[in-house]
């Protein structure tokens, strides 16, 4: 494997793994709400959750590139405050794929959250268990296994986003170039049995994360 | 029976429509894409032929007519991949010409752009980044490369580069102010008002730029293709083409 294609794949790995670990917080409690919660807006919410799945990823993408530019409301607040450039940078790359991950997150541990019996949790509480430590050593626990699922679900999603990450990050050889941009360009540019090995590596990858996920949802539960 | 006469006559009247209009599919360059149309809007009602213009990098185009796709006439941005498709058999003999030409510009946004007084400047801080069409494969890319190369800036810029798909992108990235230069052909920063040009590369300093244009062998129809290659090399056409600011081919 050539030095430029280890580059891409771990750059590719690493911005997948790092966009899946921010989301994880947020996604787990958000799941955790819409499972266990009635809220105003509630409908809502969970519709927006879903549309990066659903729409094309290119419109997405668009969306984050008009909020993210450097002139755009987001992403010209960013640079101002934090001195962050978004558009054209690994960053980007970081929140195109967060953004196109997370609904697979929510929705798969959305349903893990509702496959834990409440009145476990009700029990828990009657023999004095504060709310966090229900959550922590009862909820949590019982749902791990789709947790984990989804987060390797997401983490898969985030290793193969092409469109909306094209569209804010672009396409920069040793800087945003992941396995599937740079899968798209080597065939532009004529460079086929390069973008096959890259095609090698991405089925390996995805294999082993959807192959990981399926393991962990049929694996009793210990 | 009058009806049945109407119903026979209305049988014909595709045929005949047929016979006398085609379907031409002009793969053009993306940097002429203002021109063509302009120029298609004189030429469809006057031939009653109808243009599907592709507009796209001239190497993306050259690699879609290599697979197959079912171009007539091919309009590119260099020469190089013209010689491509002479190479492999699919450009039809004697309908090559080299019809325009064009020159480079460094543009920034309009509105409070970086201040670039001369081509050195690029390589200062305040660029982070630089637009340029994919210097490797698209020709905006290869002439901005060459000329960059040799006013000795390639490599003090090539940490910097944002290479795009075509040099309309290009031109796109500046516009947006995401990124903080570009370089464009003259004829791109005319039509845009959200740019300005910062510095204008001779035609002496330049690349030799040049816009060669032919019928693709084995067009399904090749006579119109033909007769719409001969318009763009009219006067009219070029009028047209000087008006956007393209130079004759030199």
């Amino acid at each position: 494997m050539s030095a430029e294609a280890w580059q891409v794949t771990w750059f590719t790995a690493g911005v997948a793994a790092l966009s899946t670990l921010l989301i994880l917080p947020f996604g787990t409690a958000l799941a955790w709400l819409l499972a266990r919660r009635e809220w105003r807006g509630k409908s809502v919410v969970e519709t927006l959750v879903a549309l990066p799945l659903v729409m094309p990823p290119v419109a997405t993408g668009l969306l984050l590139l008009k909020l993210l530019g450097r002139r755009g409301p987001l992403g010209g607040w960013l640079e101002r405050t934090f001195g962050w450039e978004i558009v054209f940078t690994w960053r980007g790359v970081v929140v195109a794929t967060a953004v196109m991950s997370f609904p697979l997150l929510v929705r798969t541990a959305r349903v893990a959250f509702e496959g834990v019996n409440p009145r476990l949790e009700r029990v828990a509480r009657t023999l004095g268990a504060g709310p966090w430590r229900v959550f922590t050593t009862i909820t949590l626990p019982l749902a791990s296994r789709g947790l984990v699922a989804g987060t390797l679900l997401a983490f898969a999603r985030a290793l193969g986003e092409f469109g909306a990450t094209i569209m804010v990050a672009g396409y920069i050889p040793g800087q945003t170039a992941t396995l599937a941009l740079s899968i798209y360009h080597l065939v532009q540019l004529g460079r086929d049995p390069e973008a096959l090995g890259l095609l090698g590596i991405s089925v390996a990858l995805a294999f082993g994360a959807v192959w990981l996920s399926e393991f962990l949802l049929r694996r009793r539960p210990a | 029976m009058p009806l049945r006469r109407l119903l026979a006559l209305a049988s014909a009247l595709p045929l005949a429509l047929a016979a006398r209009a085609a379907d031409l599919n002009v793969f053009a360059a993306a940097s002429l894409s203002d021109a063509l149309k302009e120029i298609a809007r004189a030429y469809e009602p006057a031939s009653g032929d109808t243009l599907h213009v592709n507009l796209a990098a001239s190497s993306t185009l050259a690699l879609q007519i290599r697979q197959g796709a079912p171009a007539d006439v091919f309009f590119s941005a260099d020469e190089a991949k013209m010689d491509d498709l002479a190479k492999a058999g699919l450009i039809a003999a004697g309908t090559r010409v080299s019809l325009l030409s064009n020159t480079l510009v460094i543009v920034v946004n309009a509105d409070g752009g970086a201040a670039i007084a001369s081509p050195a400047d690029l390589a200062k801080p305040a660029i982070g980044h630089l637009a340029l069409a994919e210097p490797q494969t698209v020709p905006a890319g290869i002439y901005a490369k060459e000329w960059l190369q040799g006013a000795g800036l390639w490599k003090k810029v090539i940490d910097k580069v944002v290479p795009t798909e075509n040099v309309r992108a290009c031109l796109a990235a500046v516009e947006s102010g995401n990124a903080d230069a570009g370089i464009v052909y003259k004829t791109d920063a005319l039509i845009s008002k959200k740019v300005k040009v910062a510095y204008e590369v001779s035609v002496a300093d330049g690349p030799k730029i040049s816009y060669p244009l032919a019928v693709v062998q084995g067009a399904k129809n090749g006579a119109a293709a033909r007769k719409f290659t001969a318009y763009l090399a009219s006067p009219p056409a070029r009028a047209v083409f000087e008006q956007y600011g393209f130079l004759p081919a030199r």
